[in-house]
């Protein structure tokens, strides 16, 4: 057969192909999928590719919110204006009610990342979910770097990382025991560079706190924390008016923003192509604790 | 370290395409210092990364900065010193987007070998310029012909501590070519390198004047793989059907999956197995519109001009041209269960394409041995990590091919029916 054409396929497309391809696969194989939407970037890529997944049926399951309650006011109205448009039933998990209800004890430091977890595991109890889309990429972490894209979760939604599941060709085995369930990665091969290329190209919308905004911060071990109702000044403490942006959106208390002047998708794209700092370390208190940070609270059951 | 030369340029980015390589081997190799080279010469290393590993080797005592800690991200790892699992890393350069699947090297880590050279395009195999070959280097020669990845790279490390000895290169060079003659092995290229002072891997170096191929980095921007994909043999394993439950949508009917092989076009004739029922397509639709064509790895959904009842894990191709409707199947099989070997009459789910179904192990031929290529006729079982020509019969038919001519319609995974673990993966040898 002679070639005309050399049928190329770009990086991102072959990115998007295989997560299109992952997600129909949960779908034709699990009973109750749910996609964890945070109002972050990278849930947000993981919805619109939900969205291409199913065309011209809407997306056929749910999406449910860790809510810290600890939030940017900015993603909650995104979050809410996007459930609406797309149709989507949204299941919100409130670690505020957890603790009002006695399931979580507020820590002593009053940050909530790790209390997330016994709330999203007693929601997956609740509403039996069988398969839970998070988009978590390996490039992030080191821990995240070793885990599949399928990755296999005990009753007590534990991740095991040294009885993983060989995960070959494209044969993902999505097979468990009733109460067992899979936390499912479609954007494993993202990187945030990838993540960032997609968002251009497909013209997504994200919550403005994305871009380049002036905002009163306070700067702490390097980090520039927003002053709110969450983090209040330190006796000792100043805050500034700087120019800023989210390179993460996490848990208001513990995510730290970073300086910037990037105000627009193509600009934030050179900026994030140029950081010689990884998005986690820059952004985030909690994954600073130690080495094996991320792999402990992913053993207790952690997204 | 040298100064980092390459700037994955944020624009170009775009319209780079994608490349998955295998490494195999241990630390000693230097295959850890190779890859922290490639990620430190393309700007991959960030500088909290680099700050967390100098800290963690420092207390752990290590001379110098152990770049292995950059990729043995879980606790047991650090703790003992080795590679357990499958990590991957990504870089990128202006030409494309590189995924790394580092894995292990010891016989222990077959199956993590295996794994990784699953999705490779590429495989790289290090060698120790003074130990020459190894029983190690052979193996994973053996595994990546197996795999059937398509292009082999040999680097030859450490060449500085030869100085940079050509006839060391040679001989080495001479040795590794007639053995991989021997296993119908892919596209292979041999480059002199040393992984720790960075010589031809971002750029050629002038220690090796008499070396005249490509630097490693440019070879990786370079390797020709868009004709490794099939273009010819129409396979579309139907994923999921696509039938809106809505006012807006009627009508609609679509089968979605991704491409296996072969290039697809509305109008053109196929058939749809296992029923061997005949249409042609209607359209070929993505969430952006009708497309013109779809080829591999294309996700897409496609509409038919004929009513006919199909469902997951059917197969759409082309009515001159389609997959075997098969029962039986001969197949090599690497074993990847610690808990129970494989066994004349067990019973497994095997998953093929997006089809499943249970199967029963009919026969073992031979076991063998990854290292000598010797054929033990006489094994009764296949343990952790072996591999052996197996003949299994399935409830169903599967729609399959030769691996060694589709890679995605020709290779399968077995899962333990009590335990759900993946215990198996096979490479279709014949089907009937």
């Amino acid at each position: 057969m002679s070639q005309t054409k050399p049928y190329r396929v770009s990086h991102l497309d072959a990115l998007e192909a295989e997560s299109i391809f992952v997600m129909r696969e949960v779908m034709a194989e699990f009973e109750r999928p749910v996609l964890l939407f945070s109002g972050g970037k990278d849930s947000i890529v993981m919805l619109r590719l939900a969205e291409k997944a199913f065309a011209p049926a809407r997306i056929p399951f749910p999406v449910m919110h860790i809510d810290t309650g600890h939030n940017f006011p900015e993603v909650l109205e995104y979050r809410d204006r996007r459930v609406a448009t797309l149709g989507l039933n949204l299941v919100i998990a409130s670690v505020q009610e957890a603790i009002d209800t006695g399931l979580v004890r507020e820590l002593p430091d009053g940050t909530r990342n790790r209390i997330q977890t016994p709330v999203l595991l007693a929601a997956v109890e609740k509403y039996r979910f069988d398969a839970l889309f998070g988009g978590a990429r390996r490039d992030e972490e080191k821990a995240r770097a070793k885990e599949r894209m399928f990755s296999f979760r005990d009753e007590f939604g534990q991740w095991d990382p040294k009885n993983q599941r060989p995960e070959l060709w494209s044969l993902y085995n999505g097979r468990h025991h009733p109460g067992e369930s899979i936390r499912v990665f479609p954007l494993s091969n993202w990187t945030e560079l990838d993540v960032w290329h997609y968002i251009a190209k497909e013209k997504i919308e994200l919550p403005s706190i994305y871009y380049a905004h002036e905002r009163e911060v306070v700067e702490r071990s390097g980090m520039f924390y927003a002053v709110n109702e969450f983090i209040k000044l330190r006796d000792g403490e100043t805050s500034e008016v700087r120019q800023v942006r989210y390179r993460t959106v996490g848990d208001a208390s513990q995510t730290a923003a970073v300086l910037s002047d990037a105000d627009t998708v193509d600009k934030v794209i050179d900026e994030v192509a140029a950081t010689r700092i990884t998005e986690r370390g820059a952004t985030r208190g909690d994954d600073r604790v130690s080495e094996a940070a991320m792999e402990d609270r992913k053993r207790e059951g952690y997204f | 370290m040298s100064q980092a030369v390459l700037e994955p340029d944020a624009a170009a980015a775009r319209g780079m395409d994608l490349l998955r390589f295998a490494t195999a081997g241990s630390v000693d190799d230097g295959k850890s210092t190779l890859i922290g080279r490639l990620l430190f010469d393309t700007k991959t290393i960030f500088e909290d990364q680099l700050e967390a590993v100098e800290t963690a080797s420092a207390s752990r005592g290590d001379e110098y900065t152990n770049l292995a800690l950059l990729t043995d991200g879980l606790r047991a790892e650090r703790e003992q010193g080795i590679t357990i699992d499958v990590a991957y890393r990504y870089f990128a350069t202006p030409r494309r987007k590189f995924i790394i699947a580092d894995t292990p090297g010891h016989i222990q880590y077959t199956r993590n070998m295996v794994t990784g050279a699953s999705t490779a395009d590429l495989a790289l195999i290090l060698v120790d310029a003074r130990k020459g070959l190894v029983e190690q280097s052979r193996r994973h020669a053996f595994l990546t012909s197996l795999l059937r990845v398509p292009h082999l790279v040999l680097c030859i490390n450490k060449m500085d501590l030869v100085d940079w000895d050509k006839a060391v290169y040679d001989k080495i060079a001479d040795e590794f070519t007639s053995f991989a003659a021997k296993l119908d092995a892919p596209d292979l290229t041999i480059i002199p390198i040393s992984a720790l002072n960075g010589d031809n891997i971002a750029s050629r170096s002038d220690k090796s004047p008499w070396y005249e191929g490509p630097s490693l980095l440019h070879h990786l921007e370079h390797v020709h793989i868009a004709s490794d994909r099939n273009l010819v043999d129409v396979r579309f394993p139907v994923q999921y059907v696509i039938r809106p439950q809505s006012t807006t949508v009627t009508d609609y009917r679509g089968y979605a999956g991704q491409v296996a092989s072969g290039i697809l076009k509305p109008g053109d004739d196929v058939m749809v197995l296992p029923s061997g029922l005949t249409s042609k397509i209607a359209s070929i639709d993505t969430a952006d519109g009708p497309v013109e064509e779809a080829f591999p790895p294309m996700s897409v959904t496609v509409r038919l001009t004929d009513e006919i009842d199909i469902s997951r894990g059917d197969m759409i191709c082309r009515p001159n041209n389609a997959p075997a409707v098969a029962q039986d199947i001969e197949a090599m099989i690497c074993w990847m269960d610690e808990t129970a070997p494989l066994r004349v009459g067990g019973k497994y789910t095997i998953k093929h394409t997006t089809r499943t179904a249970r199967t029963v192990v009919r026969g073992l031929q031979y076991r063998l041995d990854v290292n000598t290529l010797h054929r033990d006729e006489s094994a009764g079982e296949l343990g952790l990590n072996e591999i052996g020509r197996v003949k299994l019969r399935t409830t169903v038919p599967l729609l399959a091919d030769e691996y060694r001519r589709n890679r995605t319609t020709g290779g399968f995974i077995l899962v333990d029916e009590s335990t759900n673990r993946t215990v198996g993966a096979g490479m279709i040898i014949e089907a009937r």
